[in-house]
């Protein structure tokens, strides 16, 4: 618990400590179409993920002849924000796929399906804040479970800070912070077993020291990301297994 | 999931099949699936549902917004059904602009609505041909394993029933974050739903699966409600080139009544 | 039609009874630690630990460290056996789809008997279906063949899919419990090692009934005595 910086603990607007996250839920398989698919709520914030592939990709001059390629589209449904978004792509989630399919592309290994595409989609039903975070949770577990093979799952989770206080997985409310040294939003995405960052985003006034510790405890965070996303997987399977023993 | 079209040899069974009555799930030809509804996909709509037919999945939101009214209804406030076909659905919906079966769906349901007289637009309105209320329903299939239209329709629905004003101030400016308990102006008799009936040769089936519904050589929808306690047909597109003829058409209109009962009991557990 | 796939099933299933030393692992997860183990396909070495490249069921088999994977793509394989649907033709052959990410193509050379090229849509129609073999795999796409026992063009019955992984399970130890769902329902079966099967039978109702049973055997994938629990589910299906 970080206490540097702080005089005394802060109780956040929905009595969670700094470095409590929302509740997390996590389920395997929502999709039966899809390769691959989940679902992946950090409290209110609620994503869903399908992967399809490696299947053909069209037109030719996208594929690569060295491995497949990933390729992410990432939206928001039109009723899972306050002010309806109009459906269709935004420049938002334009960013926000890119932004998703450079965190997922260090953890995925394509070199064995050559000119092909896995395409990863990621759709928020219900957004309060955390939407890019939770989609790449979502969409970790929706690869893993299409038998993608793959170097780790990826964890992703924003920290930030409101005024001085350093916390984790923040709110709208909490985005919105703006006294003091208001709110920086800290999004960040890493390989849940080995120190390899994919995704660093930032926006707010933080000193670099705090940088650091924001760091530390994302990875802390992760830890305990990746617990609720291997325990998601497993359950698939020992769903349809039936009288043998749990691990 | 596979993209691979359907083969001659697997339509050419089924409609065989179809032709004896039996279907690979064992069901009747006009039997449905098990039904499943649920709410609060999105705590951020003013309404939404959750639909599941067998392994179909639709969620339809609701979002209401002020507006002006349309200059030839000044007073009545609008309706507008839209949504997508999200590429996670199935692997052979694309992403990139709607096409037309994306456009379809959602004017299906807001035809059969419409027509149906279940929303009561003149009580939508705040103040006479300045501000009213416009109720926009948003459909996104989630998985498609068949009978998408049936399913959405449902949902559109049931997330309707649900549906609570936002506050609003005296200017009419929308806080959306905090709600009513006031409902939308529903006729309580009133509940389209839509019936696709499916043409494989000369069989007609409900309720296809996705692999039933590639076999199937046209489509015919109606929406269906009840109006001064009589059965009223809203609304009817057919799609496809296969052509039908009278018999299939008297046929639906036997069938129909009696469906509409059976679902609206299944329902009726869901929807209150 | 031996593949990884299907050698690592046969290993699974002899060595059922060594329930502790198999256990489903996501990727990235260590699965065993040691200088002496050997990454087996679907695993890597990280340092001194075994870890998994894929989502699915690690097993030690001596020092060697296996994975079966659980969901997974059909890799195509030279001498696979799979079933496809012809979805175009050109003067060289058709452009068949087999269900994988390469595209592949049956040369009119590859047919079993001599074709015309202008008979050639009269032999193999779009949207018809073949039993074919795997030849060539190549970057650009794969090659088929139908000269061989068994292979050629599927008439009547039907065609469905299950997931590519489950094949070995329900092909079963050296065909036992697809043998076991032809006897009980009487109707031909093809099983594809891309996935798809084949199934003609004596009436309806015998191919609705295998086709189910197939179902449940792809579904459950690792219960143990899955043989048993088929044989039950005919006697209560008779």
């Amino acid at each position: 618990m970080t206490t540097k910086t702080t005089k005394k603990e802060s109780k956040r607007p929905d009595g969670r400590k700094p470095e409590e996250m929302r509740k997390m839920t996590a389920k395997v398989g929502v999709i039966p179409n899809a390769d691959g698919s989940a679902m992946f709520a950090f409290g209110d914030t609620v994503a869903i993920a399908a992967v399809y592939g490696p299947r053909q990709l069209h037109p030719q001059h996208l594929q690569d002849p060295a491995k497949g390629i990933l390729r992410c589209v990432y939206d928001l449904l039109s009723f899972s924000v306050y002010d309806r978004k109009r459906p269709g792509p935004s420049r938002r989630s334009n960013e926000i796929s890119k932004v998703t399919q450079w965190s997922l592309s260090p953890a995925v290994d394509l070199v064995a399906f050559p000119n092909t595409v896995v395409d990863v989609q990621i759709y928020i039903l219900q957004a309060d804040a955390g939407t890019r975070t939770a989609g790449i949770n979502a969409a970790s577990m929706a690869l893993a479970h299409a038998g993608i093979p793959m170097k780790d799952l990826i964890c992703s989770v924003a920290v930030g800070k409101n005024d001085k206080t350093l916390i984790v997985d923040l709110t709208k409310e909490e985005e919105d912070f703006e006294s003091g040294e208001g709110a920086t939003d800290f999004a960040i995405a890493k390989l849940a077993n080995h120190d390899e960052f994919s995704l660093l985003q930032f926006d707010g006034k933080i000193q670099p020291e705090l940088v650091k510790e924001a760091m530390e405890l994302g990875v802390k965070a992760c830890k305990e990301i990746y617990e609720v996303q291997k325990k998601a997987l497993k359950e698939i399977v020992e769903d349809s297994k039936s009288g043998a023993r749990k691990k | 999931m596979s993209s691979m079209e359907i083969s001659n040899l697997t339509k050419e069974k089924l409609k065989n099949m179809i032709a004896e009555g039996k279907r690979f799930d064992s069901r009747g030809l006009l039997d449905l699936r098990d039904v499943e509804i649920s709410y609060g996909v999105s705590k951020k709509a003013e309404g939404s549902a959750r639909v599941k037919i067998g392994k179909t999945e639709v969620v339809v939101g609701v979002k209401l917004q002020t507006g002006e009214p349309y200059p030839d209804s000044p007073d009545k406030g609008n309706l507008m059904a839209s949504g997508d076909l999200l590429p996670l659905a199935s692997p052979r919906f694309e992403s990139g602009p709607p096409g037309f079966n994306a456009i379809e769906l959602p004017r299906l349901i807001d035809r059969a609505i419409r027509a149906s007289g279940m929303i009561d637009f003149s009580k939508l309105v705040i103040k006479k041909g300045e501000l009213v209320w416009t109720v926009i329903i948003d459909i996104y299939p989630i998985n498609d394993d068949g009978n998408l239209i049936d399913a959405a329709s449902m949902g559109a629905v049931a997330a309707l029933k649900q549906t609570v004003f936002p506050e609003t101030d005296k200017d009419g400016k929308i806080n959306y974050e905090k709600r009513t308990s006031k409902k939308l102006p529903l006729s309580k008799e009133i509940s389209p739903i839509s019936f696709s009936f499916f043409k494989l040769g000369d069989s007609i089936i409900l309720d296809p699966t996705r692999e039933e519904e590639e076999a199937c050589d046209a489509r015919i929808t109606f929406g269906i409600s009840k109006w001064n306690g009589q059965y009223m047909l809203n609304s009817c597109q057919k799609k496809g080139e296969a052509p039908l003829t009278q018999e299939d058409v008297a046929k639906m209109m036997d069938i129909i009544p009696k469906k509409f009962e059976e679902l609206i009991k299944k329902l009726e557990t869901f929807i209150s | 039609m031996k593949n990884e796939i299907n050698e690592a099933h046969e290993a699974f299933e002899e060595n059922s009874s060594s329930d502790s030393k198999r256990k489903i692992v996501v990727p990235g997860e260590v699965i065993v630690k040691g200088e002496d183990y050997l990454p087996g396909e679907g695993t890597r070495r990280e340092g001194e630990s075994i870890v998994a490249s894929k989502f699915g069921l690690a097993e030690e088999a001596g020092r060697v460290v296996k994975l079966i994977p659980i969901f997974g793509a059909f890799i195509p394989r030279r001498n696979n056996v799979i079933i496809g649907r012809v979805s175009d033709i050109t003067h060289a052959g058709w452009l068949v789809d087999i269900d994988s990410a390469s595209s592949s193509f049956l040369p009119i050379e590859e047919s079993p008997r001599f074709i015309n090229r202008n008979e050639m849509d009269q032999y193999l129609a779009v949207g018809d279906v073949i039993s074919a073999k795997i030849w060539t795999v190549k970057g650009k796409g794969i090659d088929l063949t139908l000269k061989g026992k068994g292979l050629g063009k599927l008439e009547n019955g039907f065609i469905f899919r299950i997931i590519p992984s489950r094949v070995p399970r329900v092909i079963g130890r050296e065909g036992s419990m697809v043998n076991l769902i032809k006897e009980r329902t009487g109707c031909n079966i093809t099983v594809g090692q891309n996935g798809w099967i084949w199934v003609k039978g004596p009436s309806i109702e015998a191919e609705i009934k295998a086709r189910k049973a197939i179902e449940l055997v792809a579904d459950k994938v690792y219960i143990m005595g899955l043989t048993e629990k088929v044989e039950e589910w005919f006697q209560e299906n008779e």
